[in-house]
């Protein structure tokens, strides 16, 4: 038996998860209008590529990767796009954010598609295809997948972890997924195998979950991968809690897991991946648990895009409910009306009643008890950050490393006062982060504004040289008539001279004349060959492209002349 | 007593020495604090201090010559920042010239005629044009200075405030009322 390790802190809230755990899932029927928002994962937002009025099948891509990090999007049924236009998403802000509006057709026509042997493939490739198929880490964070797998040389992955904790009260998708479906989950864990190169890959359930253990461990019989049951605690299905738990290693403080050799992704995933390689399927649907205040809890596959009080009536809710959940209770979003979609990350619905749900009692001043220090398993002073944040000292904050905070509510949930504590680190670290945003704009900024000074003084300069150069060139073309008529006077004369004044005189109106002469010849011989400046000097390259668009033109007028009779004008490429 | 004053002597010139090489070897250009009044100025370079730009502005608040309470791009922050930076009180907006809520220009495409007066107005090189041809903003550079309005000669460039999305969107301050807990409170039950 291999050993587990503890991690700091942690608490034991009341599970709740055996109201849904025990129905099978169902799947959820086609709704009648999906929304999907571009903005499901961390990083960029996906790039639209269909427009409104297009047809669409099932599983089509609708919205495309955008930079390194991002992840596409794809028709989770098949009909057609309704709008792309803004739309209430789950967010704590309440703000609207583009999405495409897909009415379904109710045919559930999928596209051509097929397994991926993903053996034969680069690894690039891979990678690739993982980010065109829109798959991200379903835990929560959705994190590309392919982002987190794509590794330098030098990384090297010792372990990688499975995760299937499911710590968080009332979910129970993740448990009720490896009972259902364990050889998909193992078969996309091959996939992970296969892009890390790990030396052991565990998989870690909290024993809150037997039949998934024994799920799981039936699947992998035989096989590398370990099931390790890990003690239930709140906040064990964290990330880097996990992997102290499992590995005994602790991530770095601002560092990634795969820094110290450990890579981690959760059961979801892998299953998402499975559907992928072994089915062609990208990401357009996943579980979750609809519960809480609900005649029947249970967790049902949904389309993603499909609105969360569609997915809610399902389960009946109770004529009590005084509000929802997106999440789970201890950082989930808290809201009034359901108008969101559902999207990658959602994993739970919870219908909130006065008796499961107590409004929270009055926030009442820190006692400085450290209770919260006492359960915080990333090791913080969560009161040191309370007050730090309270007093906007946001430098200190950061000094007490805020930002290795999970947002766990641990700290918030054994506060004897109260205080909402998790709100005041999201407060400061939003605030700390538009700091530093505003700080990177002040430095391109300056950096212009310095680029346009040092511009402006070397046109000056250019212009000056032009000019001199210009006079020397007058001063050497000009024939022999200006040669011999030097301006300065000869050194012995006497400057009272009035003849010799007026010689200078008559030199100096001389030159003027001949320069003014110079000057009309030069503009007539410019006049002349006068021709837009910018067609002058073309390279072979530019010609082509004049003479294709020249021909184009051509092509377009002849059919325009006998257009009349053709039904369609002619689509320009 | 002799020896005493000779050693006294020796490490005084030795340490001169030492010092009057330091002096020549580590010498700054420059004075420095102007470059640290300069980061944390937010570089729109708009000129309301009454200084050609940022830069000139820290140099006259290096000198002195200049009140801290002149940049209301930069907020009240800002000259909280300054006042921490040079060990001076805080120095309230004068009035009416308190910061702008953040704002873009915006040229109206249809009005522009290419006269190029705003683009030689830019402190910072965001607006695209040439000479008889329209001009636009570059919105992600643009850091909000109003330097070009005044000398658009057909009125055709506004500030547009930024709004509000789910990328800017920032946590407010957690506010909540302290009551005083009723005396025979029910113990809360646990969630």
């Amino acid at each position: 038996m291999r050993q587990l390790y503890r991690y700091h802190g942690g608490i034991h809230p009341t599970e709740h998860k055996l109201e849904s755990s025990e129905l099978p899932s169902k799947s959820a029927p086609l709704p009648s209008r999906l929304i999907l928002p571009l903005h499901q994962h961390i990083g960029n937002g996906a790039k639209v590529e269909v427009q409104v009025g297009d047809k669409v099948l099932k599983g089509q891509m609708l919205a495309s990767a955008q930079g390194m990090i991002s992840a596409a999007i794809h028709a989770p049924t098949s009909g057609t796009v309704a709008a792309i236009e803004p739309h209430v998403v789950a967010h704590p802000s309440a703000l609207d954010g583009l999405c495409i509006h897909l009415v379904p057709d109710g045919e559930d026509r999928w596209m051509a598609h097929a397994p991926l042997d993903f053996h034969s493939l680069a690894k690039r490739e891979l990678l690739d295809s993982l980010r065109a198929a829109g798959i991200v880490g379903l835990g929560g964070a959705t994190f590309p997948t392919h982002v987190k797998y794509s590794l330098t040389p030098e990384q090297r992955i010792q372990t990688l972890v499975i995760n299937g904790a499911e710590c968080e009260p009332w979910i129970t998708t993740d448990d009720r997924l490896m009972r259902e479906h364990a050889a998909g989950i193992v078969s996309g864990i091959r996939v992970l195998q296969h892009l890390s190169e790990p030396a052991e890959v565990l998989i870690g359930i909290e024993d809150n979950k037997p039949q998934a253990i024994a799920a799981m461990r039936e699947a992998c019989a035989g096989s590398d991968i370990e099931v390790m049951a890990v003690p239930t605690l709140y906040p064990s299905g964290g990330e880097k809690q996990l992997i102290r738990i499992l590995t005994g290693k602790e991530v770095p403080s601002g560092d990634r897991p795969t820094s110290i050799g450990v890579a981690c992704s959760n059961v979801a995933t892998a299953y998402a991946i499975h559907r992928f390689v072994d089915h062609g399927e990208p990401l357009i649907s996943r579980q979750v648990t609809v519960t809480g205040n609900v005649r029947t809890p249970q967790n049902l596959e949904v389309l993603i895009g499909t609105p969360l009080a569609e997915i809610v009536r399902l389960a009946e809710p109770l004529p009590d409910g005084t509000g929802y959940i997106i999440g789970g209770p201890m950082m989930g979003l808290h809201v009034d009306e359901l108008d969101a979609p559902m999207v990658k990350a959602t994993n739970c619905i919870i219908v909130k009643s006065a008796q499961l749900f107590p409004p929270a009692p009055p926030a009442m001043p820190c006692i400085r008890c450290t209770r919260c220090a006492e359960v915080c398993p990333a090791d913080l002073q969560p009161q040191e950050l309370h007050w730090f944040a309270k007093a906007r000292d946001f430098g200190k904050a950061q000094e007490y490393h805020l930002f290795d905070c999970i947002e766990c509510g641990s700290c918030a949930y054994v506060c004897p006062s109260h205080i909402p504590l998790v709100q005041y680190y999201r407060f400061a670290k939003s605030e700390i982060w538009q700091r530093e945003q505003e700080l990177q704009a002040a430095e391109i900024a300056r950096e212009r504004h310095e680029y346009r000074l040092f511009r402006i003084e070397r046109e000056k300069q250019e212009k000056a040289e032009r000019l001199a150069q210009k006079e020397k060139a007058v001063q050497a073309a000009k024939p022999a008539v200006a040669t011999p008529l030097p301006v300065a006077a000869p050194a012995d004369a006497d400057p009272n001279d009035t003849l010799q004044m007026r010689v200078d005189a008559d030199i100096a109106r001389a030159n003027m004349q001949l320069r003014i002469d110079a000057a009309v010849a030069r503009a007539k011989e410019q006049a002349a060959t006068a021709q837009p400046r910018n067609t002058e000097v073309l390279t072979p390259q530019q010609q082509a492209e004049i003479a294709e668009i020249e021909a184009r033109r051509a092509k377009i007028r002849e059919m325009a002349s006998h257009a009349g009779a053709d039904d369609e004008p002619p689509k320009q490429s | 007593m002799i020896s005493a004053l000779w050693v006294m002597v020796g490490i005084s010139l030795l340490l001169g020495a030492v010092l009057g090489y330091s002096a020549i070897k580590f010498k700054v250009e420059g004075n420095p604090l102007v470059e640290k009044i300069d980061a944390v100025l937010p570089q729109t370079q708009c000129g309301q201090c009454g200084y050609p730009g940022c830069k000139p502005y820290a140099e006259a608040i290096a000198k002195g010559e200049a009140d801290i309470n002149r940049c209301p791009p930069g907020g009240e922050e800002g000259i909280r920042k300054l006042a921490d930076l040079l060990g001076v009180e805080y120095k309230p907006f004068g009035e009416g010239a308190g910061p702008k809520a953040k704002a873009v220009a915006f040229i109206d495409e249809n009005t522009c005629i290419g006269c190029t007066l705003c683009l030689q107005a830019c402190p910072v090189d965001a607006i695209v044009g040439a000479a008889k041809q329209m001009h636009t903003i570059v919105a992600s550079e643009c850091t909000g200075c109003e330097l070009c309005i005044a000398p658009c000669p057909v009125d055709c460039i506004s500030m547009v405030p930024l709004p509000e999305n789910i990328q800017t969107w920032k946590w407010p301050y957690p506010v909540y009322a302290l009551t005083p807990a009723p005396l025979n409170q029910p113990e809360a039950e646990s969630v």
